[in-house]
C-alpha cells in the first residue's frame, strides 16, 4: 500500500512537491535559525570565558569586592603554590594566570619625547611558561596582522587599530605608564612584537598583550596573583559543572568565617568580621564572574521562547498545508469512499501520506538548514562595520553552531505538524454520509 | 594713683597686641617659618598601605624660591634615581627605568606619589599661603598640648584650580607652625585630607617640622608619615639643576 501511495503521491504532484516544499522551507528556517542562535549564545559565553573568566576564576576574597576597578594590590600572595595546589587538586582543568591593567601607552620620538599618547588596557598572560595554555587559548596566531609573536621577555603585541591611532611601527619601542601595587608611578619600555586583531572591537581599540611575568615586573607584583582561571576540557560552558566546582573548592580552600556567612552581600561580609583573611582565594563560575547569570538565564529562556514560536509558526504553517491537500482531495476522497473503501483506510492513507511527505520536506529541510548553519560555522557573518562603536565583548564574525539537536529539531514542525494538519482535516472524511456523498459527486 | 593705673595700662596695651595677632599676620609668620628661599633636604617617607605593609622612601630635594624644586629617589632599589623636576606649574618626572621624562600636569597632579597620602602638588608645594587664601581666626584650641590659633582659609577671589579650596589650620601660638591641618574641597565640606606635625625641630632661631603625617581621607590606606632626616636653609644651588636636561644626568 505504501508503494502505491508513494506512487499516486509522485504522479499527483499537487499532491507531493508543493507540500514538500512548503514543509523544507519550513525546516530550513526553523534548523537554520536554531543554529544561529546556538551559534551567538556560544560566541558570546566562550568569548567571555577565553578572554574574562575562565570557565571558573580565583581572585582573593579582597580581589573580588573590588574586581570592577582591577585591585592588583589586593592580588592572592604566593601564586605559584596556589597553581601547583591547583593543577594537582583540579586536575582535570587547565589553569591559566591572568592580570588586567591599565595605564598610558606612550610613544616616543628619536629624543625619547613623547609623540602620542592614548589610554589602554593590558592584559599580562603566560606567553613561555610550560602551562602557557593561554597562548593556544587566543589563537594569537591567526589574529596576528603584522610583525610576529611574543619572542621574548619585552616584547608585547598591540591591538592592530591602536597602533594605527598611535602612529607606531612594528619593531618600535613603547613606553606603558601604569602604578605598581604600591601606588608608585610605574614607567616601563616594551618592544612592539607585533600587531593583533582580536576580533572584538573595544578589545580593538585599546588593548594590549604582555607576557605575565613582564607585567608582575612592572606592577611589582612579585609572586601574587591577580587572577588564576580555570577551563573544563569542554568545547563549551558547563554551568553545572562550574557552580558544582566553586562550591567544593570555596568550602574547602576559601575563608570559612566569610564563607559561613552568607546572609550579607559580599563586601558587607567581608567587612563584618576582622578575623576574616581578606586575601584567601575564592572561586566565581564564569556567569557570577561576568555578571551574565540574568542575563544568560533570561537569554535561554528567550532563545527557547523564540525557538518554540519559530516552530509553532512552522507547525501552523504546515498544519495549513496539511488542511489544504486534504481539503482539495474532498472529491477524491468521496470517491473512495463511493466505490467502497472504509473511511478508516481513507483517513490511514491520509495520514500515511502525510508522513511521507513530512519525512522527505524535514529530511531535505534539515541538510539545507545543516548546509546553512555549517556555512555560517565556518564562513560567518561579518558584522564590523555595524559594531566598530561597539562596547559589548561580541565578536566582530558572528557565527552558527550546529549542536546535535540541530539535527533532530526540525522533525517537530516538519512532520508532527504536518501529521496533525492532515489528521485534523482527514477528520471530514468521518463525517460523511453515503447520500450527500452521492450529491457531491453530481457537482 | 590714677595716673600710674593709666601709665601702667598704656604701657600694657602694645603687649595685648603684640599677643592677639590678626589672621593675616598669622599667615605671614606661618609663611616665614614654612616657605623656603633655597633648601636642601633629606627625607624618609613611610607609607603604609591598606594591606598595613610599610614602605620606606628616601629623598634628597632641592628647592629655590616657590616654585622650583627637584626631588630625587635614593631608595628602595625599584625608586632610585626617580626624579621630580617642579619648573612653575609644570612637573617632570624622570625614571631611569624607561629613561623617560614625562610630564606630569592636570589632574594627575593630584594623583598619590608613591601610593603615599601626598599628592605630586603636596610633595613639591612651597608657596605661600598669604598668596593663595584670605585667613580668618576662628578660635582658639590645644593641639598636641601647645596651645593653637585656629584659622579657616579661604583661596581668595581669582585663584582658580587649586588642590584645597579651603583649609582649617590649627597654628602654634609660640612657634607658628601648622601643627594641623584639615584640607577640604570647594564646596567646604568635604574633607579631602589631614595633616599634622608630630615633631618639631629648631635650626637656628627657625622652627621647622620634623615628622608630618599625611591621610588622604578618599584612600584606604593608614596615612603615611614623612620624616625630615636633614635641612639645610639657605644652600646655594646651581640654576643647572633644575632643568629637564640635568635630569637625565
Amino acid at each position: 500500500m505504501f508503494r502505491f501511495l508513494m506512487k499516486g503521491m509522485l504522479r499527483d504532484r499537487h499532491r507531493s512537491l508543493l507540500p514538500s516544499i512548503v514543509v523544507t522551507l519550513g525546516v530550513f528556517m526553523t534548523v537554520g535559525m536554531f543554529a544561529y542562535m546556538k551559534g551567538v549564545m556560544g560566541d558570546m559565553l566562550n568569548n567571555t570565558a577565553r578572554l574574562e573568566s575562565g570557565h571558573v576564576k580565583i581572585t582573593s576574597l579582597a580581589y573580588r569586592s573590588e574586581v570592577d576597578i582591577l585591585p592588583n594590590d589586593l592580588a592572592m600572595e604566593d601564586g605559584p603554590a596556589i597553581l601547583a595546589m591547583l593543577r594537582q587538586d583540579y586536575p582535570q582543568l587547565s589553569w591559566s594566570e591572568r592580570i588586567k591593567f591599565g595605564g598610558l601607552l606612550d610613544a616616543f620620538d628619536e629624543n625619547r619625547e613623547t609623540r602620542a599618547q592614548l589610554g589602554v588596557g593590558g592584559i599580562g598572560i603566560d606567553l613561555y611558561g610550560p602551562h602557557a595554555d593561554d597562548r593556544e587559548r587566543w589563537d594569537l596566531k591567526s589574529g596576528l596582522r603584522a610583525g610576529t609573536l611574543p619572542q621574548k621577555p619585552g616584547d608585547i603585541l598591540m591591538a592592530e587599530k591602536l597602533a594605527g591611532n598611535m602612529g607606531v611601527s612594528v619593531g618600535e619601542e613603547v613606553t606603558l605608564i601604569s602604578s605598581t601595587v604600591n601606588g608608585s608611578m610605574s614607567l616601563q619600555n616594551f618592544h612592539v612584537a607585533g600587531f593583533i586583531e582580536f576580533g572584538i572591537p573595544p578589545m580593538d581599540r585599546s588593548m594590549i598583550l604582555a607576557d605575565l611575568n613582564d607585567v608582575k615586573r612592572m606592577l611589582d607584583m612579585g609572586d601574587w596573583s591577580s587572577e588564576i582561571l580555570g577551563f573544563f576540557p569542554l568545547p563549551y560552558y558547563d554551568d553545572v559543572l562550574a557552580e558544582a566546582l566553586t562550591d567544593t573548592f570555596n568550602a574547602v580552600q576559601s575563608d570559612p568565617i566569610f564563607m559561613a556567612n552568607d546572609t550579607l552581600n559580599f563586601a558587607a561580609n567581608l567587612d563584618h568580621d576582622d578575623r576574616i583573611d581578606r586575601f584567601a582565594p575564592y572561586m566565581v563560575s564564569m556567569l557570577d564572574d561576568s555578571n551574565m547569570r540574568d542575563y544568560f538565564g533570561y537569554a535561554t529562556k528567550a532563545g527557547s521562547i523564540v525557538s518554540f514560536v519559530m516552530i509553532f509558526a512552522m507547525g501552523i504553517v504546515l498544519w495549513n498545508t496539511g488542511l489544504m491537500g486534504a481539503i482539495r482531495r474532498y472529491a477524491e476522497m468521496g470517491l473512495r469512499l463511493a466505490v467502497g473503501e472504509s473511511k478508516g483506510h481513507v483517513y490511514r492513507s491520509l495520514l500515511v501520506e502525510s508522513i511521507g511527505v513530512g519525512l522527505v520536506g524535514t529530511v531535505i529541510g534539515t541538510l539545507l538548514g545543516l548546509g546553512l548553519g555549517y556555512y555560517l560555522q565556518e564562513v560567518g557573518i561579518n558584522m564590523g562595520d555595524m559594531m566598530k562603536d561597539s562596547t559589548m565583548m561580541m565578536p566582530t564574525i558572528i557565527r552558527a553552531r550546529i549542536t546535535p539537536e540541530a539535527f533532530y529539531i526540525g522533525f517537530f514542525p516538519g512532520v508532527f505538524a504536518t501529521l496533525l494538519g492532515a489528521g485534523l482535516s482527514g477528520l471530514r472524511i468521518f463525517k460523511r454520509d453515503t447520500a450527500s456523498l452521492f450529491k457531491e459527486l453530481e457537482t | 594713683m590714677r595716673t600710674l593705673l593709666s601709665i601702667l595700662f598704656m604701657g600694657s596695651l602694645p603687649g595685648l597686641l603684640w599677643a592677639q595677632p590678626d589672621a593675616i599676620e598669622i599667615l605671614k609668620r606661618v609663611d616665614k617659618q614654612m616657605v623656603t628661599e633655597s633648601a636642601e633636604a633629606t627625607a624618609t617617607m613611610i607609607i603604609t598601605n591598606r594591606r598595613g605593609r610599610e614602605t620606606r622612601i628616601t629623598s634628597k630635594s632641592w628647592s629655590k624660591g616657590e616654585t622650583t624644586s627637584l626631588v630625587e629617589y635614593l631608595s628602595p632599589a625599584r625608586e632610585k634615581g626617580v626624579k621630580m623636576l617642579r619648573m612653575e606649574d609644570v612637573l617632570w618626572m624622570y625614571t631611569p627605568q624607561a629613561d623617560r621624562v614625562i610630564q606630569i600636569s592636570g589632574h594627575m597632579l593630584r594623583q598619590s606619589v608613591s601610593g603615599s597620602d601626598l599628592s605630586y602638588e603636596d610633595m613639591v608645594d612651597n608657596g605661600k599661603l598669604l598668596d593663595i587664601y584670605d585667613a580668618a581666626v576662628v578660635g582658639e584650641d590645644t593641639f598636641m598640648d601647645r596651645p593653637c590659633y585656629v584659622l579657616r582659609l579661604r583661596a581668595k577671589e581669582g585663584v582658580e584650580d587649586i588642590a584645597y579650596a579651603q583649609r582649617k589650620v590649627w597654628v602654634d601660638k609660640v612657634r607658628y607652625l601648622p601643627l594641623k591641618e584639615e584640607r577640604y574641597a570647594k564646596n567646604g565640606t568635604t574633607l579631602l585630607k589631614n595633616f599634622e606635625i608630630r615633631e618639631v625641630m629648631q635650626i637656628g632661631d627657625r622652627w621647622y617640622p620634623k615628622e608630618m603625617f599625611f591621610k588622604d581621607v578618599l584612600a584606604n590606606g593608614q596615612g603615611t608619615r614623612y620624616i625630615m632626616d636633614d635641612i639645610k636653609f639657605g644652600v646655594d644651588i646651581p640654576d643647572y639643576m633644575f632643568t629637564k636636561a640635568a635630569l637625565r644626568e
